[in-house]
């Protein structure tokens, strides 16, 4: 079965199909609603065996390279433009099919947001490659 | 026998091996092995005497062990290896302390402190400390075959750094509750075996501190595994006999005069726990003691900012609001950009009644937080300060930051 991530953005892809405030301004019951659905895609996908793991990331960022030889590696915090992509965090799911992971992007896009109403949020689904076979 | 009465051997049997002059990597391995054995055998066969067959089993995997390293080694190299065999050691509370020290030595980063002590002291297995610490057990068993490999050589048998091992003990503890082993139940438990070995004060002023938080586990979250602060949750379901055994080993401390973090730290969960509401906290006496810890260092602000920041919500709940602030003002530098100074800074916000600074203080928090926990928790103390412009006096009062006084 092959595997797909999905990728949830703090900001960044296709332009925001319903603009929503940042959640620490929501109402608290929706905040309420929107972490309990969350909750619900993970033991969703855990009871019908489509779970692989879920993460979330700080919207922290570094950037960091290579210093040259014997250099101090060099990091560039930021500020950066607020177009560039973002990556919140992600579900990886092990499914049937590239049309099941599309369902399931779906179903986690229809998230509630402020009043209840679905967040339409973009999701980012990525298949991942099969690891090449080896003798280990 | 049960699996704990069979890991409570573990210590007593390793150090056994590593006086008799074994090195420490290989006895390891082979009470391991050892251990793995006597799951298989002892429900059919039980041993007489289980801490002489787990010996006798370990010494012979590693006379294994050695003859086929025989087979790939020169007699020189293993004339090289061999150590002086160690006097006999008869009380078992040493073997504990010898074991920690070995486990906790200063060379190994903090991670495989913890592993280590995990594996040879605590009698878990590789598979159980992986899945504490939510990473794959083959990386954990790398980590720990890293760390052996980084002692062997070294002499164990001088007095390790007790400062050390307590600290090893705490983050045993705080690393967590949530995975299929409770790492704080066995932080709790081997900390217990510690002062059995040492009269040291701080020693039981840390077995104090973690059963004394410990105790307010099960109230600290709710069904739906949403953080609940201390000033709402439901003492009933504190752990009342955790909290009097907490208390009386924090007074057996108390009693030798020499105060150190972990009995202050001891103290002020005492205080807190001994609260029969959150209204009824006696925060001048936890005041005192926050005194007392930012007393220990030179430079508390930049030895130990996170006193400082419990001090400050002491001071804001003696002193008001405003003084608390002003307090946490020092540590703008140190810890302006950790999500517990800004979740502090919001608390005390609304103890003041300003609840648009709250909420953007709780936004900042929960966009640093680095636990998804206490992100949401954080995100719902914001949207809920946010929402209310005025508060009616039934709701209740200002909540707690969430964070155990020092978490």
């Amino acid at each position: 079965m092959p595997k797909y991530l999905l990728l949830k953005h703090y900001r960044g892809g296709p332009e925001a199909h319903r603009p929503v405030p940042p959640m620490d301004q929501w109402a608290p019951e929706d905040v309420e609603a929107h972490m309990t659905f969350l909750h619900h895609v993970a033991e969703v996908l855990a009871e019908r065996g489509e779970y692989v793991g879920a993460e979330a990331l700080t919207p922290a960022r570094t950037w960091v390279r290579y210093g040259g030889p014997g250099a101090a590696p060099v990091t560039t915090e930021g500020p950066h433009p607020e177009t560039s992509d973002l990556v919140a965090g992600w579900y990886m799911i092990d499914v049937e099919s590239h049309e099941r992971a599309l369902e399931i992007a779906a179903y986690v896009s229809s998230e509630p947001g402020p009043g209840g109403e679905p967040l339409y949020e973009w999701i980012d689904v990525r298949e991942v490659m099969t690891a090449p076979a080896s003798g280990a | 026998m049960d699996e704990g009465a069979l890991r409570a051997l573990v210590p007593a049997v390793l150090a056994g091996l590593v006086r008799r002059g074994e090195d420490f990597a290989a006895a390891e391995d082979a009470l391991q092995e050892a251990l793995l054995e006597a799951l298989r055998v002892w429900p059919d066969q039980p041993p007489e005497n289980p801490r002489a067959w787990l010996s006798a089993v370990a010494t012979r995997r590693l006379i294994d062990a050695r003859r086929s390293e025989a087979a790939r080694r020169s007699r020189e190299d293993r004339l090289h290896e061999r150590r002086e065999p160690e006097p006999l050691s008869t009380e078992t509370g040493d073997d504990t302390l010898f074991l920690l020290f070995c486990c906790c030595h200063p060379d190994l980063p903090p991670a495989a402190q913890v592993a280590l002590t995990l594996r040879a002291v605590g009698g878990l297995t590789t598979r159980q400390i992986a899945d504490a610490c939510y990473v794959p057990e083959a990386t954990m068993a790398q980590r720990i075959s890293r760390a052996k490999r980084s002692l062997r050589g070294r002499r164990l048998t001088e007095p390790g750094d007790l400062a050390v091992v307590l600290r090893v003990l705490y983050l045993v503890y705080t690393t967590g509750h949530a995975g299929r082993v409770d790492l704080a139940a066995e932080a709790i438990r081997l900390a217990r075996q510690l002062t059995l070995a040492t009269e040291e004060p701080e020693a039981r002023g840390l077995l104090a501190l973690m059963l004394l938080n410990h105790a307010r586990l099960p109230a600290r979250l709710d069904e739906q595994g949403r953080i609940v602060t201390l000033d709402r949750q439901d003492r009933g379901r504190w752990d009342t006999r955790e909290i009097a055994e907490g208390v009386r080993v924090l007074q057996s401390a108390l009693a030798l005069e020499r105060p150190g973090r972990y009995q202050i730290e001891a103290a002020i969960a005492a205080l807190h726990d001994d609260a029969a509401s959150s209204a009824e906290t006696d925060w001048p006496q936890i005041l005192a003691w926050y005194d007392d810890l930012v007393a220990l260092t030179d430079d508390p602000v930049h030895q130990d900012p996170a006193a400082v920041l419990g001090r400050a919500v002491a001071v804001g709940h003696v002193l008001g609001p405003a003084a608390g602030l002003r307090e946490t003002e020092r540590l703008r530098e140190v810890l302006g950009d950790r999500h517990r100074w800004h979740a502090v800074r919001g608390h005390l916000h609304e103890l003041a009644g300003d609840l648009p600074a709250a909420g953007a203080a709780y936004a900042e928090a929960a966009h640093r937080a680095t636990d998804v926990g206490e992100r949401d928790h954080l995100i719902r103390q914001a949207a809920r300060a946010r929402s209310s412009t005025h508060r009616d006096p039934g709701e209740p009062g200002p909540t707690d930051t969430g964070i155990e006084p020092l978490g």
